[in-house]
């Protein structure tokens, strides 16, 4: 590989608080040579390649903390291949994947599998999860310490939670001793029982079944309260009411530590998006009240929220063809991800170095990986982006396999224009 | 391309009827219209009219029903229409098809009308994106069933003279309840006050929005009201945990002549039937013709059933 100089290009790297115009140079292994306005040509080699940027931005390629592929078992909604295009052409190079695939990621040998089948077809970084308890059952930890030892960044089942709270207590004592992150889907099952859509006038209006948020907020309670005992690395996949933000803010300002992470759907859509029946909407955590929506964007800004996620679920069309209440859940996202987070940007809701910031040091740091950075030695992981560029999203367009977007036909405004992973060029729009 | 879009424009796009939400007073009021001249025909010796003649009207009834089935079956019927009642419990549904591949299934058949009942809210919506022919919603999960609502106030029209400015009850497990839901609607848009009395268990979230009072005290919810529409309380729902006991229940929110007495007094008394008496309504009291209107709801269902056929079947 040839040195390169990428050249005019205002650099935006919240991990080394840089926002300047200036270059970044590429060495021949890929790593970040020299970055900054201080960089100039003849900080190369004479043969360097060189790519005038024309003054749009570099950010780090983004790390996405949650997004579904389909292998094994669900290829049909999406696999390594589709997976990777999608995220690169929106900007994202490394993703950390779920365990609820079929079999699920609960053993050495399926570990060893999906690390094989990824270095073969995927062109990402990706971080693969396992499942926190046996089967996604709730019942028996998973082995925490040998699925590590083999490449696990982290421990989630996912959409389902510990329901029984000793588990969950057994589980945080273990993972503390051993440093392993736990990632929680903060669920009362009990209290969400048949719910699909957030309780309130949008459900009655539907008659659908609601799900309060004290669903959600009673377990990242009771979580907390068992950290307070059993201080391991946890993190909150992803929190949608204003209700849980001030438990949160009640728990962090008593120095607890812990990470919460926050679906993009969450920050941009609201119950009423969901009108007559959209089952694309029907989403896990569900869509709440305008008010929550803002509440999660003050949070961001805040800190209390430390990273944004896709929440990419591929669904294909069967699943979503029926009536609301029997429908799949969830939605893609992973190529929309930067964009839809952008309007936050450009409605002036969030400062833009705030949300390049959880989306790319933040869950970098969360997960122990060094990625999210475009400091001097660190891989060159690279998105370059047209802050201002319109189009209108229209799923057929876009490169995961399923079509389910959450956001079909809106007008987003940012694109991504080409995405480097190690150095390499991996995708130019 | 052109020409595919071409022939999507020409395409017929058929009227549904999925809910009281998406009327016009206007188009409820005409329904209204509709359905009067249909009571006395009904009354008649003769009853049947050739108004559907040539036209195919499937029931296609997901959930168990007495009254709404045999309603509509006979409404199609005394219009002239061929009706047929699919018995799901014995189709493929329940090999597995789903509702979008019954629907295209059915719609190769070339009907005019599919009425559908479903347990699952908003179904009937889905069924109308996939079909080419009139959609009518018989009931839908705990969201709609406006041919209920309209028969219901078809009954008030015909007893009261008018809805304006009436005062009606609407009482029980609302939160489970499409006929609570279209009845609010309808009620409202043709200018009634309504309250809703139910035990805070069954009372749904932000009922309040949907334009009504909502009360937990049988004694205040029924002060003044025209009209007390009382609702099916479920077997499964009277014990456990969304209520102590039938007997609880009885006790608070049971209507007895006792408890009439705190509303109007002349008020009516209706009930969508099936009745459990003893549990939501006093036995006596249900049968009681000077009060009750049970009946002639179910006799001018066949009414409102009629016109609703006669003008969404093009």
């Amino acid at each position: 590989m040839k040195e390169k100089i990428l050249i005019n290009a205002r650099i935006l790297d919240p991990s080394q608080k840089m926002d300047e115009k200036g270059s970044v140079v590429i060495d021949e292994k890929g790593k970040i040579k020299a970055i900054g306005k201080d960089v100039k040509k003849s900080d190369t080699t004479s043969s360097a390649e060189i790519l005038d940027l024309k003054n749009h931005i570099i950010i780090p390629g983004i790390v996405d903390m949650k997004a579904f592929v389909g292998e094994p078992g669900y290829e049909y909604k999406e696999n390594f291949r589709t997976l990777s295009q999608a995220a690169l052409s929106g900007g994202v190079t490394s993703v950390v994947t779920m365990p609820n695939t079929k079999p699920i990621i609960d053993n050495v040998s399926m570990v060893d599998f999906i690390i094989r089948r990824g270095r073969d077809k995927a062109s990402i970084n990706l971080f693969p999860c396992a499942s926190l308890t046996r089967e996604m059952s709730g019942k028996e930890m998973s082995e925490f310490g040998l699925l590590s030892a083999k490449g696990i960044i982290g421990f989630t089942d996912v959409v389902k939670t510990v329901q029984n709270t000793e588990t969950m207590a057994k589980i945080m004592d273990y993972a503390s001793d051993i440093g392993v992150l736990i990632m929680q889907h903060t669920e009362d099952f009990e209290l969400s029982k048949g719910g699909c859509i957030n309780d309130g006038e949008v459900s009655t209006r539907l008659g659908l079944e609601g799900i309060s948020y004290i669903a959600e907020k009673i377990i990242i309670e009771r979580d907390l309260s068992l950290l307070g005992e059993f201080p391991c690395r946890y993190h909150v996949n992803q929190i949608s009411s204003k209700e849980s933000l001030d438990v949160i803010k009640r728990n962090k300002e008593k120095g607890l530590k812990f990470s919460v992470g926050v679906s993009i759907n969450n920050l941009s859509l609201n119950e009423n998006d969901i009108g007559d029946f959209k089952t694309f909407l029907k989403l896990s955590p569900p869509l709440r009240l305008e008010n929550d929506r803002i509440a999660l964007v003050e949070g961001i800004k805040s800190g209390l929220i430390d990273v944004i996620v896709s929440d990419h679920t591929p669904e294909d069309e069967e699943g979503k063809r029926l009536p609301f209440a029997q429908a799949a859940t969830g939605a893609i996202g992973i190529e929309t991800l930067l964009p839809l987070a952008l309007e936050m940007h450009h409605n002036e809701s969030l400062p833009l170095s705030k949300i390049i910031e959880t989306l790319t040091i933040n869950p970098a740091k969360i997960l122990k990986i060094n990625k999210g950075t475009l400091k001097k030695g660190s891989d060159a992981d690279i998105c370059v982006l047209d802050l201002d560029k319109p189009w209108v999203v229209n799923a057929n367009d876009l490169k995961s396999k399923s079509k389910n977007s959450a956001i079909e036909g809106r007008k987003l405004q940012g694109k991504v224009l080409m995405t480097f992973l190690n150095g390499e060029l991996a995708f130019k729009s | 391309m052109a020409v595919k879009k071409n022939t999507l424009a020409i395409k017929d796009h058929p009227k549904h009827l999925l809910g009281i939400q998406n009327l016009s007073i206007q188009e409820a009021k005409n329904i209204l219209e509709e359905a009067k001249s249909f009571i006395k025909l009904n009354r008649s010796p003769s009853k049947k009219l050739d108004i559907l003649r040539g036209k195919t009207q499937i029931n296609l009834f997901f959930e168990p029903s007495t009254r709404t089935q045999s309603s509509f079956d006979l409404a199609g019927k005394r219009l002239g229409a061929d009706v047929m009642t699919m018995n799901v419990a014995n189709s493929a549904l329940k090999k597995g098809e789903t509702l979008i591949d019954t629907a295209m299934t059915l719609n190769a058949m070339h009907p005019d009308i599919i009425v559908i009942r479903h347990q699952d809210s908003g179904a009937p919506n889905l069924l109308s994106q996939k079909v080419n022919c009139t959609v009518i919603n018989a009931g839908d999960g705990r969201r709609e069933h406006p041919t209920q609502a309209l028969l219901d106030a078809l009954t008030i029209i015909n007893r009261k003279g008018k809805i304006e400015g009436l005062k009606i009850a609407i009482c029980g497990d609302i939160l489970h309840s499409r006929v609570a839901r279209s009845n609010i609607y309808l009620m409202n848009m043709l200018g009634a006050e309504v309250n809703v009395i139910a035990p805070k268990t069954l009372m749904p979230k932000s009922i309040e929005r949907l334009g009504v009072k909502s009360f937990t005290d049988m004694k205040k919810g029924l002060n003044g009201c025209d009209i007390v529409m009382m609702l099916r309380l479920q077997n499964e729902r009277m014990q456990g945990s969304f209520l102590p006991s039938k007997r609880e229940y009885y006790e608070f929110y049971g209507l007895t002549s006792e408890k009439l007495k705190f509303a109007s007094q002349d008020a009516l008394i209706m009930h969508p039937g099936p009745m459990n008496r003893g549990v939501e309504i006093d036995t006596k009291l249900a049968d009681d013709i000077n009060v009750s209107l049970v009946k002639e709801q179910v006799e001018l269902g066949v009414a409102v059933r009629m016109a609703c056929l006669k003008l969404y079947c093009k």
